[in-house]
C-alpha cells in the first residue's frame, strides 16, 4: 500500500521505512506514515544535526533547563526565571510572508507560556535579498507586518533583532523570531503526560486544514512549484493566541495542570507524542472529539494539522471542570479528547474506529541520526585569498556610502511598526546594541540580543561562528549585562550536500568553543536546513541570541552621545583586518579574506572592563564596533543621541587609513564619560590589562577624524544623519508623479 | 481615589495602565471585567489600550457591545470620569461617547514612536496640572489612530475647547511631519462637551516613570487627582503612601471565572 511515491512525498527514505515496519512490527497505514513523515522531519527529528549539536556546553550556574524542552530555562533569582527561545520560519515567510512571519512569532510566544511564563520580549533577526528588487521589498513589507500584526496584537514588545540585506537571500528570507519569557520559580510546567487516568484536554482554536506538512515543508529544499505550497503555511490569529495566553496562565497559576505542550510543527501528533514519550506513559484519544474548524476531516489532516492557537493540556479528572470554567471564561473551548495510559503507545479512534496504533518511544526517540559526510567547498580557497584594492581618494562619501547601504543604515521604518513599548518594561529602545527590560520593583533588568555575521561564517565558519556569540556577548555588556544563557537559530543550505554540511559542522564548534570561552550554556534553540532554492544555497547564517543580567538598570549608559564635552575613549585594538568587512563589499563588492581575528582572553577582559566601568557609574555611552569599523560606530553614536551631536577624533595608529576607519577589527568598545572621569576609566582599564585610550571628545555640527595629523574625515552630522536615516525608507517611498 | 481599569478580551495595557495608577501614582486601583455589570464605586474609569476582540471588524467596533460598557455609559451619564486610551478611545468613538471616527495612519502602517503634543485647554479634569501650550513627550502605539471628523463638528470641537491635545514638534508648532497619523487638525485627543469623558491615542502610562524616558503621562492622572480631590472637597490629599503594595515583576491574575 505504501508505494515509492508515497514515501517520497512524506519525505522518507526506504530505508526509514524499513526501520519504521521494524519498530512496529507491521506496515503503517497512511495516517501513521505521516506521523512517522512528519516527527522524524529534520524540523522536528533533527536527523542530520543532532550528533553535532551535542558539541554544545549546556551547563551553567543558572541553569534550570537545557535543550530538548520546549524552551530553556534560566535562574534569574528573586524567585523569578527567564525563559526564552529561538525558531525560524524562513520557508513560510518565503511563501506568504505576512502569516509566515506572523504564525513564527505566535508558534514562538506558546513555546514560552506553554511553560508558564509570560512573554515580554521579542526580538527578530531578518534577512531579506537587495531592496532595489520590488519582489524582496514586498517580502520584507508583508514579513515586518505580520511580526508587526502579530506581535501588537497579543501584548508582547518587540523590543530588538536585527535586518540584514544580501542577494543569497533574495529566494530565501530568514525570518529568526527569539521569545523571551518570566515566569516564577515555583510555577514552570513542562510537556509530561503524567498520571494514568488523566484527562487529555484540548484547548484553544479549532482544527482545520491548514498547515498540513508544514514541518515536512521545511525539511525540503524549493524549486519552482513553491507557489504551489501556499495552503502548506498556516494561518494565525493573535486575538485568540492572547486569550490562550491569560486561560493557560490562569490554570496554571490555580494548580489545575499537570503537563502542557503547545501545538506547533507536527500539531496533535508532536504533542501526544511527545508528552507520553517524555512521561514514559501512553495516551489514547478519540479524533471525533477534537474540536474542528471545516467538515469531513480525516484522521491523518486531524493528526497533522498545524491550526495555530492549539494547546494540550494533562490534568486530573476532578480538575477538568474548573478548567473549563476558567478557559470559557476567556471565551475558548477545552474539550476532554482522551486519556492517559499506561501502555506508552498511542491510540486513536475516528468514528468508533481504530485508526491508530504506535509506540511513542519509537516515534519520538527513534528517529534516525544521521552523520552526513562533510567536505570543504572547493571555493573556500579562493574566497579566502585577498589582494587590498587601492584606497578610495575620498573617504567622507565611502563613510556616506556605507551608512546608507540598507544593512548599516537606520531601522526605525521597522521597528516603529513594532509595539516595543507595551508592557512599559523597554528601557532602552530597538536600535541600541541590546534591548533592556526593566524588572518592575526589582533593581535589576534583563538583556538581550541578537547577532550573527554570515558573511563571516561564509567566509569561515568556525570563525563566523565564534564571533557571532563574543559579539553578542559584547552588544550585553554595552547596556553592562552579564551573559547568562545562549539560544541559536542554525540557518543553512541542504545539510545532504557535504559542502553545507562542512559548515555547519565549523560554525557549530565555532558557537561551542565560544560559548564554553565565555562560560554560558546553550539552552535549545532550532535548526533550519534545507535553506536553499532551485539549488542555490544562502550563506551560512547561525543567529545567536544572549540573555545577560544587569545588577543596576538605573546605571545602563545611552546607546548615542549625550551631549557636547564629553571624552570618547576606545578600548581595544585597531588592527589592518579589512577582510569580509562591509566596505570590501560594499564599495569594491569584493566578498573575500579571512574574518578578522579573535582573542578570547582579550575580548573577555574588554567586555569585563565595560561592565565594570558602568557599574561605577561612569559610563555615559557606550557603543560597540562591529559592521563599518570605527568610523560607523562612531556616526552611529553621532545620530543615537537625544539631539546629532558631532565628535571630532585623533587617531595615530601605523595603518591604512580605509583599515583603521572601516576595518572590523573585534574585541572593541566606544565609550563616553564626564572629562574629569577620563582618568579613572584609564586607570581602570591599565588594572585590568585593556588597552583603552582617549580618542577625542564629542560636540560641534561635524564628524571629524584625523589620521596621522592628516584630516580623513570631515562630515557635516545631519548630512550623514539624514543618509543613514532615508536609506530604508526610501526603497518604500511611494513615488508621487 | 479609586481607579477602574476596564478588562476587554483582547486589551493588553489593562495592567501597564494599573501598574501607573497603583504603583506610580499610588492610588487604589480594580480591574472592571467586561463581563460584569459592577463598577465597583470607582471614582474614575480607565479603558485601556490593545486590541479588545483583535480589532476585528473595526477597532472598538465590537467591545462597545460588552455588558461594562453599559455600566461605564450610565456613568458617564451621571458625569463620572471616563477615560479612553488608545483603543480606549476607539471604543468611547464607536459607543457614541464622543463624536467622529478614526481612519488607518496616513502611512498605512502601525505606528509606535514617542511624540510630542500640546496641551490645548487646561481647563478640564484631565489636563488641570499642565499649562495651555505645554508640550508633552508621549508615546503612541496605534494602526489606526488617524482621526476624522466632517467640518461642521470639528468646527463645534474648536468652538467650544472640546480638543485637549494635539501633535506637535517638540517645540509645541503644528506641522504636516508633527502629525504622525494624520489627524485632522492635528487632534490627538479629545474631551466630550459635558467635561467628564476625554478620549487620547498617546499612552500616559508609558510615560510615567523616569526610567522609561518621560513622566509627562502622569500630568493626565495628576489632573484627574486634582479634580476628583476637589469635587469630593477632601481638600489636600489624604496620604494613601504608606499602604503602597509591594510591586511584582509579573501581573496578577485578572477577572473572577
Amino acid at each position: 500500500m505504501i508505494d515509492a511515491k508515497t514515501l517520497a512525498d512524506h519525505n522518507l527514505t526506504r530505508e526509514e521505512y524499513d526501520l519504521i515496519v521494524g519498530l512496529i512490527g507491521r506496515e503503517p497505514n497512511l495516517t501513521e506514515l505521516g506521523i512517522f513523515s512528519v516527527m522524524w522531519s529534520e524540523h522536528c527529528g533533527y536527523k542530520s544535526s543532532r550528533v553535532h549539536l551535542k558539541k554544545f556546553p549546556t551547563r551553567g550556574k543558572h541553569l534550570i533547563q537545557g535543550p530538548g524542552e520546549n524552551a530553556g530555562i534560566m535562574d534569574i533569582g528573586d524567585g523569578l526565571a527567564v525563559v526564552f527561545k529561538i525558531e525560524s520560519h524562513n520557508h513560510p515567510s518565503y511563501i506568504e510572508p505576512y502569516q509566515g512571519a506572523a504564525t513564527g512569532v505566535g508558534g514562538i510566544l506558546r513555546d514560552i507560556f506553554t511553560m508558564g511564563a509570560r512573554p515580554v520580549a521579542v526580538l527578530d533577526s531578518l534577512r531579506f535579498g537587495p531592496l532595489d528588487q520590488p519582489r524582496n521589498r514586498s517580502i520584507m513589507e508583508g514579513v515586518v507586518s505580520g511580526i508587526s500584526g502579530y506581535g501588537n496584537s497579543f501584548g508582547v514588545p518587540t523590543v530588538g533583532g536585527e535586518v540584514y540585506f544580501h542577494e543569497c537571500y533574495a529566494q530565501n528570507p530568514l525570518v529568526n523570531v527569539c521569545c523571551v519569557g518570566l515566569a516564577r520559580k515555583d510555577k514552570l510546567f513542562l510537556a509530561r503526560a503524567r498520571g494514568v487516568g488523566n484527562a487529555v484536554i484540548y484547548v484553544g482554536a479549532r482544527t482545520g486544514r491548514d498547515g498540513i506538512h508544514g514541518a515536512t515543508m521545511a525539511s525540503a529544499e524549493f524549486g519552482e512549484e513553491t507557489e504551489h505550497k501556499r495552503p502548506n503555511v498556516q494561518v494565525g490569529d493573535p486575538f485568540k493566541e492572547k486569550l490562550l495566553l491569560e486561560a493557560c496562565l490562569e490554570a496554571m497559576a490555580r494548580n489545575l495542570i499537570v503537563g502542557i505542550q503547545d501545538m506547533g510543527a507536527a500539531g496533535l501528533t508532536c504533542s501526544t507524542t511527545e508528552m507520553a514519550a517524555k512521561a514514559g506513559t501512553g495516551m489514547e484519544i478519540n479524533l471525533d472529539l477534537v474540536p474542528q474548524r471545516e467538515a469531513g476531516m480525516n484522521p491523518y489532516e486531524i493528526m497533522l494539522s498545524e491550526s495555530q492557537e492549539r494547546m494540550l493540556i494533562v490534568a486530573e479528572p476532578d480538575k477538568v471542570e474548573e478548567l473549563k470554567r476558567i478557559f470559557n471564561k476567556w471565551d475558548l473551548e477545552a474539550v476532554v479528547i482522551g486519556k492517559v495510559t499506561d501502555d506508552e503507545r498511542l491510540k486513536a479512534y475516528f468514528h468508533g474506529q481504530p485508526v491508530i496504533d504506535i509506540p511513542v518511544k519509537a516515534v519520538v526517540d527513534m528517529c534516525p541520526a544521521y552523520r552526513r559526510p562533510a567536505r570543504t567547498p572547493a571555493f573556500q580557497k579562493k574566497v579566502t585569498r585577498l589582494r587590498l584594492p587601492e584606497m578610495p581618494s575620498d573617504l567622507n562619501q565611502v563613510l556616506l556610502q556605507l551608512l546608507a547601504s540598507p544593512s548599516i543604515s537606520d531601522k526605525e521604518w521597522v521597528f516603529r511598526q513594532y509595539d516595543h513599548m507595551v508592557q512599559v518594561n523597554t528601557m532602552v529602545l530597538p536600535g541600541a546594541d541590546a534591548a533592556v527590560l526593566r524588572l518592575k520593583g526589582l533593581k535589576k533588568g534583563l538583556a538581550m540580543t541578537l547577532d550573527g555575521n554570515s558573511l563571516y561564517t561564509y567566509l569561515n565558519p568556525k570563525r563566523g561562528g565564534q564571533i557571532a556569540v563574543a559579539e553578542a556577548c559584547r552588544n550585553l555588556a554595552c547596556v553592562g549585562a552579564t551573559p547568562i544563557g545562549v539560544t541559536n537559530c542554525l540557518n543553512f543550505g541542504n545539510p545532504e550536500k557535504p559542502e553545507i554540511m562542512w559548515q555547519f559542522k565549523q560554525a557549530v564548534e565555532g558557537i561551542a568553543e565560544a560559548c564554553r570561552q565565555f562560560g554560558i550554556p546553550v539552552t535549545g534553540g532550532n535548526v533550519s536546513f534545507y535553506n536553499e532554492t532551485e539549488g542555490r544555497a544562502i550563506y551560512p547564517t547561525p543567529v545567536l541570541g544572549v540573555i545577560g543580567l544587569v545588577e543596576d538598570v538605573s546605571l545602563v549608559p545611552a546607546a548615542g552621545f549625550r551631549g557636547a564635552g564629553e571624552t570618547i575613549i576606545l578600548l581595544g585594538e585597531n588592527r589592518e583586518e579589512l577582510g569580509c568587512s562591509e566596505y570590501l563589499r560594499l564599495v569594491f563588492s569584493e566578498e573575500k579574506g579571512q574574518p578578522p581575528g579573535l582573542n578570547f582572553e582579550k575580548e573577555k577582559r574588554v567586555q569585563e572592563l565595560c561592565r565594570q566601568a558602568i557599574r561605577a557609574g561612569l559610563v555615559r555611552t557606550a557603543h560597540d564596533l562591529s559592521e563599518g569599523g570605527l568610523a560607523v560606530a562612531l556616526a552611529e553614536c553621532s545620530f543615537k543621541g537625544q539631539r546629532l551631536t558631532g565628535f571630532e577624533v585623533k587617531l595615530n595608529d601605523r595603518l591604512r587609513t580605509d583599515a583603521l576607519l572601516f576595518g572590523e577589527s573585534q574585541s572593541r568598545i566606544i565609550l563616553t564619560v564626564k572629562k574629569e572621569n577620563a582618568r579613572k576609566l584609564l586607570g581602570l582599564a591599565r588594572k585590568m590589562k585593556v588597552k583603552a585610550r582617549v580618542i577625542g571628545r564629542t560636540g560641534g555640527r561635524n564628524m571629524v577624524i584625523w589620521h596621522r595629523k592628516k584630516k580623513v574625515v570631515d562630515l557635516p552630522v545631519d548630512l550623514g544623519y539624514q543618509a543613514w536615516k532615508n536609506s530604508i525608507p526610501g526603497f518604500f517611498e511611494i513615488k508621487k508623479t | 481615589m479609586k481607579f477602574g481599569v476596564v478588562v476587554f478580551p483582547g486589551s493588553n495595557c489593562d495592567y501597564d495602565t494599573f501598574h501607573a495608577l497603583q504603583n506610580v501614582m499610588g492610588q487604589e486601583t480594580v480591574f472592571l471585567w467586561h463581563k460584569e455589570h459592577d463598577l465597583q464605586r470607582v471614582d474614575c474609569v480607565v479603558l485601556p489600550g490593545g486590541f479588545s476582540y483583535g480589532d476585528y471588524l473595526r477597532s472598538g467596533a465590537i467591545a462597545r457591545f460588552s455588558p461594562i460598557m453599559r455600566e461605564v455609559k450610565k456613568f458617564a451619564d451621571s458625569g463620572g470620569l471616563v477615560l479612553g486610551i488608545c483603543n480606549g478611545f476607539q471604543i468611547l468613538l464607536e459607543a457614541g461617547l464622543l463624536p467622529g471616527a478614526m481612519l488607518r495612519n496616513k502611512n498605512l502602517k502601525f505606528l509606535c514612536q514617542h511624540v510630542h503634543i500640546r496641551i490645548e485647554n487646561n481647563r478640564t479634569a484631565f489636563s488641570n496640572a499642565g499649562h495651555r501650550g505645554q508640550v508633552l513627550r508621549i508615546p503612541i502605539a496605534h494602526f489606526d489612530g488617524n482621526y476624522y471628523a466632517p467640518p461642521d463638528l470639528l468646527s463645534g470641537l474648536e468652538k467650544n475647547g472640546q480638543i485637549i491635545f494635539r501633535y506637535c514638534d517638540e517645540k509645541g508648532k503644528l506641522s504636516e511631519a508633527a502629525n504622525v497619523n494624520g489627524s485632522v487638525h492635528s487632534i490627538a485627543g479629545l474631551i466630550n462637551r459635558q467635561g467628564n469623558v476625554l478620549g487620547m491615542m498617546p499612552h500616559p502610562e508609558r510615560a510615567a516613570e523616569k526610567i522609561l524616558g518621560s513622566e509627562d503621562g502622569k500630568i493626565i492622572f495628576q489632573s484627574i487627582l486634582n479634580y476628583l480631590e476637589k469635587k469630593k472637597g477632601t481638600g489636600k490629599k489624604k496620604a494613601t503612601r504608606g499602604v503602597r503594595p509591594a510591586v511584582s515583576p509579573l501581573p496578577p491574575l485578572i477577572g473572577t471565572s
